[in-house]
């Protein structure tokens, strides 16, 4: 139990951080210089983490998968950014933004992470500002804000419907002073295939150049991996097609825990899927729900056109079962009362899997120039997908895999059980619990990488000052890239029939099924049999063509889908474990007479944290006790 | 689309087709190809991962073909290699602020007018297709688009003279070439980029010597 330490400074929540500023150890500028970081990752948390350390003077290795930096699907974030300003004067507060997001949470994270990424939330929209990131603005040049689910504030910064993408490039343009200055080389079309370890310290990579096949080493005193969430397990979902668990599972097999692996969100207002050809699911911003209403017929298989279907005989769910928060309900609240509607029979359009997000009265009430100034974007987007324009008729919208809570475990100081290697924005496990509040991840990516990590990280490097360039021609590298070249081997010289997508995609179904929304140990226990049979024909029946030694795009999908059949083995371990309901993490046979989610305090306040023990062997639990000292654990009410 | 080609062409133990792709929803600008002799296909103000089989007909043919312009260098099939924009960004696409140093951020106002233009300027997800719909593979609207989001903003103006010449002076050396406002590229720009931008850049780069 002592490998967890979590180095929580003392003192009361509001001093840690200023406390711990004010005591961690510095590294000389001179010494800077001589220390070399590699960040994995360009995202909001990568980039702002290079071009931060950059800035600092230390030597920055950062890489990407992408062709550039600027892709990172960050990119795609739609609705837009928290920060505790309080400009609109409606009582919002470090305190509040730190309160909401612990009850968002479910009382399943770590108080003093949370309370300091509330406490930079600040700094970041400041920076952002500097940058020239456009946010909207009110007609006296001051910044604009609106509400986001889950919320009583209005605290969300945003840029139409593209927050993600101009907070990206922001990032990408402070990250190009940089490389441009040479603090930082930047690596594109890289993929990270291992972590080195040098005498149990994180000491550099091996990656393939996706451009030629080469596999290439990587030495540096610290290893940053910002790679991102897991989301794409499920297939389906709205992250990048690309987008996967390869870089953090890799470390976590080298000695990484892993964190609470079973808390994946399930965003609510997606496109639903159109045809079996899809590869992903389209977000539409949850901030459509501060204007939209979301309905179903009140009888079941009413086949009338939307509009057609009288109000009194509409079924206004959100606003029925949760009067005090109505529409804007937290994501899994809204995701899952969905579901429950859609299952009873209640859905509506062809696959009856969907409900409808309707912006008639809103129209009707602010007119529709404010609707477009709000949502413009978004409803060209989905009417370029469906094709059927939501100024005419209600959306069609549906859940879909989203955001992962759960990650690497790191400590106060973002570091993981291994040391030197950190672990930044989605792919940690820190700040969000067992449900993440909308609009706080680019906050959480951003802060770490601008605000925390750069403090956090020279405690740890100010002792390694001594320690030489990281060669490369060592045994470790030899070992860790001959075990990486054997495992591309192995996978291209199956020579079998299916693709490394059509295994995906069956993954992707049996997680959907079993382990989305809605769990039970039987479908649970079911999910992990059908994948243990789904990974053995993957291994024998898989088919890659062309060789290592050249773009391989094929070579790269199986490689992640790989992994994912073994992190989908520990996601479904852990929610077997977790006997209780918790944010996004609903076990059917924990829940009230009304069907709200059940916790249980008394047995589960912790975090899961998993360590790897090898091939064959069960995964080992770790509990990192969750004390709340300034929050009293209630139970979530929306109502 | 490309997609079930690859399952097929796979499946029957033959190489796919590469191409870039990732967020499949329009934004992060890794797609792109030319679709019936059209970057991004014959629909406008949309990117390829956004073209629906719907807009063609059944049984038709298609044409794709990878980006053509001597900056942008094929790397495989559909592939190229636009490393050249980043470089242009790297030049100075960017306001010279440390981490920790911003001032707060109402302490800036900004017109919302001119905060507005900004973002329209900023939406270009650089994919590169006003350059591949150039005769001149020019990569003024590309460039321009920066320029102006940074010229709209006070954040922006204080270096604005040293960033327009360093862009340019950047694209000139990676071999773009001239604008002869042909427009094409505002024609086939997936975000619909707008011309003016590239006006502005010409009135900051004449300001800036
Ligand atoms: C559609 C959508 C909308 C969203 N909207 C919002 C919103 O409105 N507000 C909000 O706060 N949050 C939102 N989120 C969540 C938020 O965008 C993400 O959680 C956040 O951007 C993650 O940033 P990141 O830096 O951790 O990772 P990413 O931005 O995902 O970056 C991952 C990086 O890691 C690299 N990488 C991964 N694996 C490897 C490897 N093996 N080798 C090399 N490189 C690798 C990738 O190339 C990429 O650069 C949204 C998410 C989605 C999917
Ligand atoms: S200006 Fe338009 S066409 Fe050119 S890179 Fe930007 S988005 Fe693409
Ligand atoms: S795949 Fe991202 S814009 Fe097309």
């Amino acid at each position: 139990m002592e490998k967890l330490n979590s180095k929580i400074p003392d003192g009361p929540l509001s001093q840690k951080w200023i406390k711990f500023k004010a005591s961690s150890k510095l590294v000389n500028p001179a010494n800077k210089k001589k220390l070399e970081i590699i960040v994995v990752g360009t995202g909001l948390s990568g980039a702002s983490a290079a071009s931060a350390l950059g800035e600092l003077g230390y030597s920055v290795k950062n890489f990407c998968y992408q062709d550039s930096p600027r892709r990172a699907h960050s990119v795609a974030a739609q609705g837009g950014i928290n920060a505790a300003k309080n400009y609109p004067n409606d009582g919002d507060s470090v305190y509040r933004l730190f309160h909401d997001m612990i009850k968002g949470g479910d009382y399943r994270a770590r108080e003093a992470n949370v309370y300091r990424a509330a406490e930079v939330s600040n700094q970041v929209i400041d920076h952002f500002a500097a940058l020239g990131v456009p946010f909207a603005r009110d007609y006296g040049g001051t910044l604009d804000t609106r509400s986001f689910g889950g919320v009583q504030v209005s605290r969300t910064f945003y840029a139409k419907g593209q927050t993600g993408q101009q907070c990206l490039l922001g990032c990408y343009s402070s990250l190009n002073r940089q490389i441009k200055k040479g603090n930082v080389k930047m690596f594109p079309r890289r993929e990270m295939l291992d972590l080195v370890l040098i005498n149990g310290k994180a000491r550099g990579i091996i990656t393939r150049n996706l451009i030629t096949g080469e596999i290439e080493r990587h030495g540096a005193h610290a290893v940053v991996l910002a790679t991102g969430g897991y989301g794409t397990i499920y297939y389906l979902s709205t992250l990048a097609v690309s987008s996967n668990a390869s870089a953090a599972w890799k470390a976590h097999k080298r000695g990484a825990f892993f964190a609470n692996p079973g808390f994946i969100q399930i965003h609510p207002t997606c496109v639903p899927q159109l045809n079996e050809f899809q590869s992903k699911l389209t977000l539409m911003s949850e901030s459509l729900r501060n204007d939209g209403r979301v309905w179903v017929p009140e009888v079941s298989g009413d086949k009338r056109p939307a509009n057609d279907i009288p109000e009194e005989e509409r079924d206004y769910f959100l606003e029925r079962r949760y009067p005090a928060f109505g529409n804007l309900v937290p994501r899994d609240v809204a995701s899952r009362a969905a579901k429950e509607r859609c299952d009873a029979g209640y859905g509506v359009g062809e696959t009856k899997l969907a409900v409808y997000l309707d912006f008639r009265d809103a129209i009707k009430n602010q007119g529709k120039k404010a609707i477009e100034n709000k949502y413009g974007n978004l409803f060209e987007m989905y009417k370029t997908i469906t094709g059927s324009d939501p100024y005419d008729e209600p959306m069609r919208i549906y859940p879909a895999g989203h955001y992962t809570m759960g990650g690497l475990w790191v400590d106060y100081e973002l570091m993981t059980t291994i040391p030197g290697l950190y672990a930044i924005g989605e792919a940690n496990f820190s700040d969000h619990g067992a449900n993440r509040l909308g609009a706080s991840s680019l906050m959480q990516a951003a802060g770490d990488g601008y605000f925390i990590l750069p403090y956090t990280i020279s405690n740890y490097l100010a002792d390694q000052i001594r320690i030489p360039k990281i060669l490369t021609d060592v045994p470790e590298f030899d070992e860790t890239q001959k075990s990486a070249v054997e495992r591309l081997n192995k996978l291209i010289s199956i020579k079998g029939k299916q693709t490394a997508s059509s295994f995906h995609k069956r993954l992707g179904k049996i997680m959907w099924d079993h382990v989305g929304m809605a769990r039970n140990e039987k479908g649970l226990s079911k999910a992990l049999e059908l994948i243990k049979e789904l990974q053995a024909e993957f291994w024998r029946d898989l088919n890659v063509p062309g060789s290592i030694n050249e773009l391989n795009q094929e070579l790269e999908k199986a490689g992640r889908v790989a992994d994912y059949f073994e992190l989908a083995q520990l996601l479904i371990t852990d929610a077997l474990n977790r006997k209780e309901s918790c944010g996004a993490h609903f076990r059917e046979e924990f829940q009230t007479p009304d069907g709200e989610a059940s916790r249980n305090d008394n047995e589960y306040a912790y975090v899961s944290v998993w360590e790897y023990a090898g091939e064959g062997n069960p995964y080992i639990l770790h509990k990192e006790e969750l004390k709340f000292e300034e929050v009293e654990m209630k139970v979530r009410s929306y109502k | 689309m490309l997609d079930a080609l690859n399952k097929k062409l796979i499946e029957a133990n033959n190489d796919p087709v590469a191409f870039d792709h990732d967020c499949r929803e329009g934004i992060c600008g890794s797609c792109g190809m030319f679709i019936n002799g059209h970057p991004h296909g014959p629909v406008s103000a949309i990117t390829t991962c956004h073209l629906s089989m719907r807009y063609f007909k059944d049984g038709e043919t298609i044409w794709i073909e990878p980006w053509r312009a001597k900056p942008f260098p094929v790397i495989k099939d559909l592939i190229v290699d636009r490393s050249a924009f980043d470089k242009i960004q790297t030049a100075g696409g960017f306001i010279s602020v440390n981490t920790g140093a911003a001032p707060e951020a109402n302490s800036i106002p900004v017109k919302k007018k001119n905060a507005d233009e900004a973002f329209d300027s900023s939406i270009c997800i650089g994919c590169g297709a006003c350059v591949a719909a150039c005769k001149n593979a020019s990569a003024m609207l590309f460039v321009s688009a920066k320029i102006s989001q940074f010229a709209l903003l006070p954040q922006g103006r204080v270096e604005a003279k040293d960033r327009v010449r360093a862009m340019v002076e950047k694209m000139d050396e990676l071999g773009f070439g001239n604008c002869s406002n042909t427009g094409a590229c505002e024609a086939e720009c997936p975000k619909e980029i707008k011309l003016t931008n590239i006006a502005r850049l010409n009135r900051e780069y004449y300001k800036a010597y």
